[in-house]
């Protein structure tokens, strides 16, 4: 178990992922964004305008560094080098936070670069526990342990996704990161219940909420396919059910995620505000 | 029925292959479109990773070809490392032996060199000298000093005009015209920009980036070329930066 002043300490409010074509606007007209996340990838050079850039930034806004690399869930051993690059990035950064995805991505020296599901078994569960041990001492700090939006299952697992977030956070002293939007997709596609989900949900683990949008998909067999797919607005069951979700747990540090076909600043500021109308009365509830 | 990731990756990177029996829909059926997910998401990411990292090179193919081309170029090298902003180190070999392109003969340095824009884009900063102190030193010391170059310095030699090349599709240069140009990359502030230089010009700077003395780079250049000039390939350097420190013996 770790030493818990290393925990997050992002505020409970919005943030949203940071894109480089957006330093200018969020310098000049934050509107309701607190804090930012970075995707932990993009910032291992040696130095250049992405570094700078978030020099700049930290200044004025607390940072989230969310791998994308680690591969957590993969069967081979984590990469030295890599988590050396994330030791050093966090290192002289100091995030609020470091999260990473309950995923593989790496399988031998090939990095996929996609997020990669697992069976939940006690063989994955060891192997999962034992990485995020190594990343959390690596690091010196808590890591927060992002549920995964998912398309397919597999016959061999035995656990649900709930018990086994649980039992890692359990195991390793890690923090959950609850992604709505993951839930929604994940739940759909596995044509289960999302607020059941979010019932079974260890709430009081979780430092951080994503949002985000999808697409809309059926399979061959005309059952719906959802696909997280970061390129558009949230959707209103996404809405409802964060809304659901904050009313349960209280306030959080939420972020919009938006990767691909990034929308001009006023657009993610406007799904931020929409965040924050649904933080600032569980805010204050949880005053009094 | 287990499924290890050996054969789930086997199965992302080919698209012909059977989906490993395990992976089911919530119905308990065979996992195929829902699989397709996870195959899609790799090959278009990647792709576009590619797009980002090779303009030149999409845009002397067209998006149609350089995406078949990529497709091809993802399953032969999948990324060695998470740093995706780096993929692509083994494109110009690629392109050396992918027949569709056999005829552009420059597609590989061209290649090189968009690695090396990158690879600049990322280096560490670093600060350049007052080009005035180079004029301080007296001429008779000038042969023993070396200069430092920048972190973020790259040169790229080719047997083709790559320099005229990228600066004709990506900085509406001129026509290019047919000789061997070293392309040399620098970043004065955060952007990087390229100047070619002949290859004797690219020969003396090789030379001071390993370490040799002003004089020995000098011999080296004009070795390749008699009539070496060494004022543009210095004007070149200070123009970009690239000249961090300057050492005496």
């Amino acid at each position: 178990m770790l030493d818990t002043t290393a925990r997050n300490t992002l505020p409970l409010a919005p943030g949203v992922g940071y894109k480089p074509q957006h330093f200018t606007d969020i310098l000049e007209s934050p509107g309701p964004v607190r804090w930012l996340e970075i995707h932990a990838e993009n910032y291992m050079g040696d130095g250049g305008r992405p570094i700078a850039q978030i020099r700049h930034l930290a200044e004025r806004f607390p940072i989230s560094v969310h791998g994308v690399g680690l591969s957590i869930g993969g069967e081979a051993p984590l990469d030295p080098d890599h988590l050396a690059r994330l030791a050093r990035l966090v290192g002289w950064l100091n995030p609020a936070s470091f999260s990473e995805h309950l995923a593989w991505s790496t399988h031998d020296t090939e990095f996929l670069n996609d997020l990669l599901p697992l069976p939940y078994t006690e063989e994955t569960l060891a192997r999962v526990c034992s990485h995020i041990d190594q990343v959390q001492e690596a690091l010196g700090r808590q890591m927060l342990l992002e549920n995964p939006s998912t398309y397919l299952a597999f016959a061999e697992s035995a656990m649900s996704e709930t018990d086994f977030l649980r039992e890692i956070a359990r195991r390793t002293g890690c923090g959950l990161l609850l992604d709505v939007n993951n839930v929604f997709v994940a739940t759909t596609n596995q044509q289960t219940d999302p607020n059941a989900y979010i019932a079974e949900f260890p709430l009081d683990l979780v430092g951080e909420i994503h949002l985000g949008g999808h697409d809309e998909q059926v399979d061959e067999y005309g059952d719906p396919l959802l696909i997280d797919s970061h390129g558009t607005e949230v959707v209103d069951p996404v809405w409802k059910l964060y809304a659901e979700t904050i009313s349960l747990m209280g306030p959080r540090p939420t972020l919009i995620e938006w990767d691909t076909d990034v929308p001009d600043w006023s657009v993610l500021a406007a799904e931020a505000d929409r965040a924050a109308t649904i933080l600032a009365p569980a805010r204050k509830a949880a005053l009094q | 029925m287990n499924v290890d990731q050996h054969a789930f990756r086997s199965a992302i990177l080919d698209p012909t292959a059977h989906v490993p029996d395990g992976l089911v829909d919530p119905k308990g059926r065979a996992a195929g479109k829902r699989f397709d997910v996870y195959r899609n998401n790799v090959i278009v990411s990647l792709s576009n990773a590619l797009a980002e990292a090779f303009p030149a090179i999409q845009k002397l193919l067209g998006p149609n070809n350089f995406s078949i081309l990529a497709g091809h170029f993802v399953r032969a090298h999948p990324p060695r490392s998470p740093l995706i902003a780096l993929y692509g180190d083994a494109m110009p070999a690629f392109l050396e032996t992918f027949e569709p392109v056999q005829k552009l003969g420059y597609l590989p340095d061209v290649a090189r060199l968009e690695l090396a824009l990158r690879q600049s884009y990322h280096a560490a900063d670093s600060q350049p000298v007052d080009p005035a102190l180079l004029q301080q030193i007296p001429p008779d010391r000038l042969p023993a000093a070396r200069l430092i170059l920048a972190p973020a310095m790259r040169l790229v030699a080719s047997d083709w005009p790559i320099a005229a090349i990228w600066k004709f599709n990506m900085a509406n240069g001129p026509k290019p015209a047919m000789r061997p140009e070293t392309a040399l990359v620098t970043r004065p502030e955060f952007d990087p920009g390229v100047e070619a230089l002949t290859p004797a010009g690219g020969a003396f700077v090789s030379a001071l980036a390993a370490r040799q003395t002003l004089g020995d780079a000098l011999a080296t250049a004009s070795g390749r070329d008699p009539a070496f000039d060494l004022m543009p390939t210095l004007g070149a350097l200070i123009a970009g930066g690239a000249i961090t420190a300057i050492e005496e013996e």
